[in-house]
This record gives C-alpha cells, structure tokens and sequence, in this order.
C-alpha cells in the first residue's frame, strides 16, 4: 500500500542511497563550523563574541543545504526516477509530500546540529566569552536555526519542482541567495526597502544575523518582528513548494 | 581549425548556451535600466553603476554554461566519441575551451556595451561614456573577464565531471567563499587580497569608491590583475588537461 | 488486460498517438509493433498514467492507472532501463520501489535472483553494462508480482543468450496468465515472442490479431506460374484472378496454388513451374508500414534499380 509510512521510507532510501547527500551533509557542517571557529579565534573588536555572532557562518550550511534539496528533486528528473516514481504512486501528490517530509527532516537535524555546533565551538575557542543562552533572541538564534533550514529544504524542493532541471535550479537558487538579494541593496532609493522583503534576508532577521552583514547598509527599521519574519519565510518557501507540487502533478511526466 | 568547427557545432546545436546567453544579456542589462530608472532625476548615473549587474550575475551565468557544455559531454558520454576522434584529447579540451571562451567574450561585449547604451538613453543628460581607460576597462574588459571564467569553468568542469557538482562548486566559491573568506579577523584580508575573482573585479572597476559593492582591495594594476586572472584561469585548464589525459574516458 | 479506446495524444502541433483502440488480452504475449516514432512509448506511457491522453481512455484489468490501489502489484513495467539514479545500487534502486507500494526487502531478493543480479546488487548502477541495467529494468517490473506487464524494447543491447533469456520468461509469464504487452520496432523478434500482435505507425492502428493470422494474411504474395500454353492460361484464370505475365511466366494473385493447378489441367495447359512466392515477414511488415514511417530512408542504389 501506498500509505505514508511506505512512501517516507521510500524517499528515506532514496535519499540516503546515493553519495551527494553525505558531500552535502560533510559541506553543509564543515564549512560553518570551520569559519565560525576561525571567527571567533581571530576575532578583535570587529566581530564581539557574542551569541548571535556565533551564527554568521550558517549562511553556509543553509546554502548547501539549499543545494542538496535541489539536488535531492531535480536529479530525479534528470535521471527517469521521478517517473518511476509516479508509476509506483500514480496520485504523485502524497509522493511529493514524503519527499519534503525526509528533506525537510534532514534539513532540520542539520539546523540543529549546526546551529548548536556552531555555538558550541565558538565557545570552546573562546571560553572567555559570555556564550550563554540567556535571552529569547539568543535561543531564536542558536535553535532557530532549525526552523530556517527546514524551510530552505522546503524551498529548496519546490524550486527544483517548478523547473526540474539540476543546472537551472542549481543556479537559480544560488545566483537568488547569493548574489540578487545582496545587489538588490544597490538600487537606488527603493533597494534598500526591496532588500528588507527578501525571503533570505527574513531568515537572517529572524535568526539575529542579519545586523553583521547590514548594518553597513543603514537599512531602514525593519518592517516586521522576528517572528513575523520567519512566517513571512515560511509562507515563501510553502507557495513555491506548493506551487511546484501544482505543476507536477498536472505536467506530463 | 577542424577542432574548433567541431566544437562550435557541438556548442551551438543544443539549447542551453542560447538560454544562458539570452539570460546573461537579459540580467546585464536589465539590471542597468532598473538602476538607471531607479536613480533620481537629480543624482548622476555613473557609468560603473550600469555596469556591475553584469559582473555580478553575468560571470555566474556564463560559467553554468561553460561548465555544462563540457559536463554535459560527460553525461551523454559523446566525451567518449570526441576522445576516440582526438586520442591525444588535449586538442579537443583546447579547441572546446577556446570556443567557450570566446562566445564568453561576445557575451561580455554585447551585455556591457547594451548595458551602456540603455543607461546612456535613459539618461541624456548625465554625462554617461567612455571618458578614461578606467572607463574602458569597465566595459570593454567585460568581454575578456568573462572569457577567462570560462576558461575556468571548462577546467573545473572537466575535472568534475558532473554538472551539479561542478556548478555548485563554482558559484557557491564565486558567489560566497571570496566574500567570507573577507570576513575572516586578521588573516582574511590578506588571503582575499590574491582571490581570483576578487583580482578579477580590481581590472573591471579599479580601487575607487563608486556606486554598487565594495571595490577590490587587490594591490596588483588593473592590468597585472587581469593577467593574474588569466593565470590562474590558464593553470586550471593545465592541471584539467593533465588529468583528462590520464583519465579513462 | 489493457484495453485502449480511441486513445489521442498530442505534443504540441505533433499528433503522436491517434484514437487508437486494441486490446491486449491475459494469458498471451501480444506484441506491439511499429518503427520508430509510431508513437509505441507514448501508449506506453499513457497506459502507466505518465502522460494525459487528450482523448480516449485506457483501462488496465477495467481501471484507469491512476485508480490503482497498489499500482506495481497490478502493472510491472520497464519503459526505459535507463530510468535509475547511476550513483545508487541495484539493491537501493529496486528497495526504494518497493517501498512505495509496501513491497518486502525479501521480495527485492527474489527478483534479483530472478534475474542474475544478486552478486552485483551492492554495485552502483553507473558500473552495470546495458544488459544487466536492462535486467534490473525487469526485475523492478516484477517487484509487485503484477497480473500485467510491460516492456518497451526489452531485448535492445541484450546479446543473443539474453534475448533468449527474455523470450522465455515472456512466455512463462503469459502461461502464468498474466498479459504481456512487448514493443518492439523489430518484426522477426516479435514472431517468435508474441501470439497476438498490435502493429502502429504514425500513431494510428494498423494491424490488430493474432500474430498465426498476421502471417498467413500477408506471407503469401501470389503464385508464380510457368507454362508454354499462354494462351490457354490466359484464359483459364481470366475473371477468376489478378495477374501479370512477362516471357511466359505468371504472378498470380487471390488463387492459391492448388486451385490454379486444376484451372490449368483442366484448361489443357502444361505448366512447368507452379510455386508460390513467399515473401518474408519482415518484408510484409515493411509493406503494411511503408507509409507509416515518420523518416523513410532514402532508397539505396541497388533498391532504385
């Protein structure tokens, strides 16, 4: 049968049978925790060891998560087994749902492990510090990361849905975190408000690590709370995963 | 000769180079008329805010696309039918690289020069041209930086294999790695100071502070940079062909 | 049993499959037949729900695809071999499957001895030749052990020991009762694989029976018949046949052989040679698919002459 516990554990084998994802995984944990960890050894009064300072590196993670969710979809297409796919679970919809179940999942335990992981090294290099989780914001920082990734999973997913090809979405999705969002910022006049509104951004403002890197800017007053913004991000992510499920499964496949 | 046919037809008979062109030009120079339109009507349009948009989403692009045309050839295996046309296999990569390169470049020329041209219609009055060889290098040199990335991007491609791997690596290290490798206290200066790319920027728009993202902090002239560029581009395709060589197709 | 009722798909300004009826019924091998572009991999398709037909319907054992409950234990199906992740093994590939439908990982064993694989089962895909990626194409067809199945080219890049191989199990499968619906672009494959047979070109049917009736109906293609009386056979077979006559020699058709022997006895004609011209297989199904071919080779030289 077709229940949903089959079909989780189908997308569970399918996901964790092929090589990319322990790459993704490896990269997604090494390069934050490395360059967190390089942070805060060298850091001088640029960067004050503070809690929300011990996430500036997750971007990272959360990009190639960002790619693995891409990669867990579109190469789908790319290689005939979404069809199989779709043989095996003709309604495709319940299908889909399991996949960003499992990849939403992972993406999750990947928050986690990073966002604490992060904390935690920073600690260990800094033992001076004040690293405790005191307030709300600094456990919406170093928790929260969780939640971000699970909607770049879910983002991720949908992305790849709507356009279902690996290269296409591989470079719409980094060309959008990487470098639109942050370009955007130099339009004159208006930029600086477009800028606020980008889903990338909202996460950053919900986790507390959007101050680094745009104080600089001098945006105006964000436009909504923490919270608030992780919403506005969620309800992305959801449209585009949404949107995608839409198209595939009317799309001859 | 023979070789660069063949790798042009190869090129030119599938549909992705026309798409990432048509979306190189289409960001370039969209961009430029969003700033150009966005810029008040008493401020000036410099000529370097017309033109960043396209090394910043440009050069992406046209790496995805130098990267596929060599990946794809992985995935479909006619890798195979070109090294069993050229056993000595290093011809073929160069003739391909070469190919790549240069409709990078025509790419790079047409998106600068149309990114020019708009900002200069939308806005008569602000002086906006070709005054200083700073100025040339912004646009002009569009063409040769993005044609040197791709060059870079036929290596990485050959050396990976496959195109999500090698599109991932090279625009989360384009996109992301220069830029926080900045960040990082003390040392990161100095290391950010010799990034390719980075360097790459310094022979565009040179070390004056203008409109768009921070200038490049590399110490090398706008012309050593782009052979410093061209260099490192050139050592890629080396060790690319060296292992391809080796390889088993 | 699959039953097609005047399925249509169309690809934009291409019409690749036109109200096409057959029947494919349980029990037997019916072979689907037709050169390339006719339009076989879309039925395919449109019988496993992948694509939406703009007209008509397909019912598999009376329901549409997408109704099935378990749908791999009602139809197997290996539509293109191709159609795995290179990086994954055979074992994971044929585990994910099963899964969906709530298959057991024992069942994944059996079919994987079913079709040689078991010592390769760890190896990832992108190391199998296209023999045995065509083996597990066929073993995730027979994961859900379904009453009806469905290959698209099963025997292409199979050596001959596989082809064999492949028209045996075929066989079983059908005495088992299931249906065993085969493409094929090759005619002479075909006959010794299928009972029943459904010929297409240009997306349009052509052809629908038994492949014993496909034979007989277009093997025969006249009589040839040699006698020094002309004139008395010429007689003889007017208004009761066609025929052409050149030097004494007749091509007859619409008679058999033994019914022109008694015409010409009974005329008085000597005949010194009466032997019917059986064309080949191939060459009647080339005849009934001549103008059904999307890309018809030029002729070659000697054909011309």
């Amino acid at each position: 049968m077709t229940t949903p516990t089959n079909l989780l554990r189908a997308e569970r084998i399918k996901l964790f049978s092929t090589r990319a994802l322990w790459w993704c995984l490896a990269i997604a944990l090494v390069a934050p925790l490395a360059f967190t960890a390089l942070f805060f050894a060298l850091a001088g009064p640029e960067i004050p060891p503070t809690v929300g300072n011990t996430q500036l590196a997750s971007g990272n993670g959360r990009t190639v998560l960002l790619v693995l969710a891409v990669l867990a979809t579109a190469s789908e297409f790319n290689w005939g087994t979404m069809r199989l796919t779709f043989q095996a679970v003709p309604s495709r919809v319940p299908a889909l749902l399991a996949k960003v179940v499992v990849v939403g999942a992972v993406g999750t335990v990947l928050g986690l492990v990073v966002g604490f992981g992060s904390w935690g090294l920073a600690a260990l290099v800094q033992p001076d510090a004040d690293l405790a989780l005191q307030s709300a914001a600094d456990w919406r920082s170093v928790l929260g990361q969780s939640l971000v990734f699970l909607f770049t999973a879910v983002a991720g997913v949908g992305v790849a849905l709507l356009l279902r090809s690996v290269a296409f979405a591989l470079t719409v999705v980094l060309v959008w975190t990487q470098v639109l969002e942050g370009v955007l910022v130099f339009i004159p006049g208006v930029g600086r408000h477009i800028y606020q509104w980008m889903p990338f951004h909202a996460a950053d403002e919900f986790v507390g690590a959007a101050g680094f890197a745009t104080g600089p800017l001098q945006l105006p007053s964000a436009p909504l709370g923490p919270w608030g913004y992780l919403g506005y991000f969620a309800a992305i992510t959801v449209a585009l995963f949404v949107a995608g499920v839409l198209v595939t499964a009317r799309r001859d496949a | 000769m023979n070789l660069l046919a063949v790798e042009r037809i190869k090129l030119f008979s599938t549909r992705s180079p026309w798409w990432c062109a048509l979306i190189t030009l289409a960001l370039t120079i969209g961009f430029a008329a969003i700033i150009a339109g966005a810029t008040p009507s008493d401020a000036q349009l410099t000529l370097s805010a017309t033109q960043f948009g396209g090394s910043q989403f440009g050069i992406a692009v046209v790496m995805v696309l130098a990267a596929l045309a060599v990946t794809t050839e992985y995935r479909f295996n006619t890798i195979r039918t070109t090294f069993q046309a050229v056993p000595h296999r290093s011809p073929a990569l160069i003739a391909k690289a070469v190919v790549v390169a240069l409709v990078a470049l025509v790419i790079g020329e047409i998106a600068a020069f149309g990114a020019l041209g708009l900002g200069m219609l939308m806005r008569p009055n602000d002086n906006l041209g070709l005054h200083t060889a700073q100025d040339w290098m912004n646009v002009a040199g569009l063409g040769p930086v993005f044609a040197i990335s791709a060059v870079l991007a036929v290596a990485l491609g050959v050396l990976i294999r496959h195109s999500a791997g090698a599109i991932a690596l090279l625009l989360i290290y384009y996109l992301a790695v220069e830029e926080l490798v900045q960040i990082i206290p003390k040392v990161g200066h100095h290391i950010h100071e010799w990034l390719p790319f980075n360097v790459a920027n310094k022979f565009l728009r040179g070390s004056a502070m203008v409109d768009g993202p921070a200038p490049s902090d590399s110490p090398l002239s706008p012309g050593w940079a782009l052979a410093y560029f061209a260099g490192i581009a050139i050592v890629f395709l080396l060790v690319a062909l060296g292992v391809a060589k080796k390889r088993d197709a | 049993m699959i039953e097609a009722n005047a399925l249509t798909k169309r690809y934009g300004a291409t019409t690749a499959v036109s109200e096409l009826t057959f029947t494919a019924r349980s029990g037997r091998v019916t072979g689907f037949l037709g050169p390339n572009g006719a339009g076989k991999s879309t039925t395919m398709r449109l019988i496993l729900g992948l694509d939406r037909p703009d007209a008509g319907t397909v019912l598999v054992d009376g329901v549409p695809y997408r109704q099935l409950k378990d749908p791999l234990r009602t139809v197997g199906a290996m539509l293109d071999a191709t159609w795995r992740h290179p990086g994954r093994s055979g074992r994971d590939h044929l585990r994910w499957l099963a899964a969906t439908n709530g298959i057991p990982d024992k069942r994944v064993e059996e079919v994987l001895a079913l079709v040689g694989l078991t010592s390769v089962g760890n190896t990832r895909v992108l190391q199998y030749s296209l023999g045995m990626q065509q083996r597990l194409g066929i073993a995730a067809a027979m994961l859900g052990d379904p009453r009806v199945l469905l290959f698209d080219e099963p025997v292409n890049g199979l050596d001959p020991e596989g082809m064999a191989w492949i028209r045996q199990l075929l066989h079983s499968l059908a005495a088992e009762g299931r249906t065993v619906f085969v493409s094929s672009h090759l005619l002479p494959e075909m006959a010794q694989t299928a009972q029943d047979l459904v010929v297409i070109g240009r997306g349009r049917l052509i052809y629908q029976g038994t492949m014993a009736d496909f034979v007989a109906r277009t093997s025969e293609h006249g009589v040839r018949v040699r006698t020094p009386h002309t004139d008395q056979l010429r007689t003889a077979l007017a208004g009761q046949a066609e025929f052409t006559e050149a030097d004494g020699v007749f091509v007859v058709s619409g008679l058999d052989s033994d019914r022109i022997g008694q015409l010409a006895f009974d005329a008085g004609a000597t005949l010194h040679e009466l032997s019917p011209i059986t064309g080949s297989l191939e060459q009647a199904y080339l005849d009934l698919t001549r103008d059904a071919v999307e890309f018809p080779a030029a002729p070659s030289p000697e054909a011309a002459q």
